[in-house]
């Protein structure tokens, strides 16, 4: 049986230099925004897990709350997209058995390597060279899930 | 006044508190679906899997990459943010603002809380081929990798995207990160650096 994962949809767009240059410089906010607050750091997750810090949550829930007025905003088509169309997030499907395991999964590798996806390649731009072997495992238990994904259960 | 204008820009300039750092985030994930898109990391690796070629023998990568170089571009600039941050705008060599309790605990089990963002004890060159080094780096890189996939998201595209769009599946993978982080916090780390 095939799982819909996030679709990757062919919209047809082989996005432009122009386009490309827009995602770098959000890019560079993320990764400025992720060192000056010592999200990337080992140790601001290993204070999250033990609830020695307010941080990390404070940090995410920010985020989550701002988040919510914005997806809000996008609902009732104030807020639009570059072209002037109405932003369409597509729901996640609703199921829950790939969320639980996935996540758990993900949260035993988040913990151990104090790093989700996002802060192993900036870690790796500030030159922790630790996170290049990291990522090339993080790709391989991609592929792995990739070649699994039908024995599953989602 | 002056205490609180202190409080928001000349302090924050070496260290962003948590409020300005949450902010910008949500700003990230706005900017990135005003360009059309939608704020999620660990697609990447999905996206490095197929420009291996592998799509040839696993359907799952059977995607055009070329699609996905927004993301890859949007990795990039933030490889490049965390270079500049890290090298021109944090303190040089500051001890992180951790809690008490964390340095306390950090100190108990041998690891120096005051040497920057990473445990050298850990994953310097030299240390990296120690139980722990591999185990930390590979094990639980593996372990994000395949995690995010099987959950279609991590950070940011369930706990930060996805519950701010009020997605319960999302809820959903958030307790499950915490579940596995809690084992691995409470069990399997204390046992490796033990």
């Amino acid at each position: 049986m095939k799982v819909a994962d996030k679709p990757i949809e062919n919209k047809n767009k082989k996005p432009a230099l122009r386009q490309l240059i827009s995602f770098f410089v959000v890019g560079i906010a993320f990764g400025v925004i992720m060192v000056q607050a010592e999200v990337i750091s080992w140790f601001r997750i290993f204070e999250m897990f033990h609830f020695h810090a307010f941080h990390m949550y404070g940090v995410i829930g920010t985020a989550i709350v701002l988040g919510i007025f914005i997806h809000w905003l996008i609902r009732k088509g104030i807020i639009r997209n570059v072209r002037g169309e109405r932003i369409v997030v597509p729901p996640k499907a609703p199921t829950y058995k790939r969320y639980l395991f996935g996540g758990i999964f993900f949260g035993l590798g988040w913990a151990m390597t104090g790093a989700c996806p996002g802060p192993m390649f900036i870690g790796l731009g500030a030159g922790f060279l630790h996170f290049a072997l990291m990522i090339g495992a993080a790709v391989l238990g991609t592929m792995a899930y990739g070649f699994l994904r039908d024995k599953l259960p989602h | 006044m002056e205490q609180i204008w202190n409080q928001l820009f000349v302090e924050a300039q070496a260290y962003l508190p948590w409020y300005w750092a949450g902010a910008g985030i949500a700003l990230v994930m706005l900017a990135l679906l005003w360009l059309g898109e939608s704020f999620g990391v660990s697609s990447n690796f999905r996206t490095i899997c197929a420009m291996t070629g592998v799509g040839r023998r696993c359907d799952f990568f059977d995607i055009d990459w070329r699609h996905q170089s927004w993301n890859l571009s949007f990795l990039l600039g933030s490889m490049a943010g965390g270079f500049i941050a890290y090298h021109f705008m944090y303190p040089e060599g500051a001890a992180l603002n951790l809690s008490e309790a964390t340095r306390t605990l950090l100190a108990s089990m041998g690891i120096d809380p005051q040497q920057g963002f990473y445990p050298m004890e850990i994953f310097s060159l030299e240390n990296l081929g120690s139980p722990a080094g591999l185990v930390l780096t590979i094990v639980g890189g593996f372990l994000v990798g395949f995690g995010a996939r099987w959950a279609g998201g991590c950070t940011s595209g369930h706990a930060i995207s996805g519950l701010s769009n009020l997605q319960l599946p999302s809820l959903v993978a958030v307790i499950g990160f915490f579940i596995g982080g809690l084992i691995s916090t409470y069990l399997i780390i204390p046992f490796l650096l033990g």
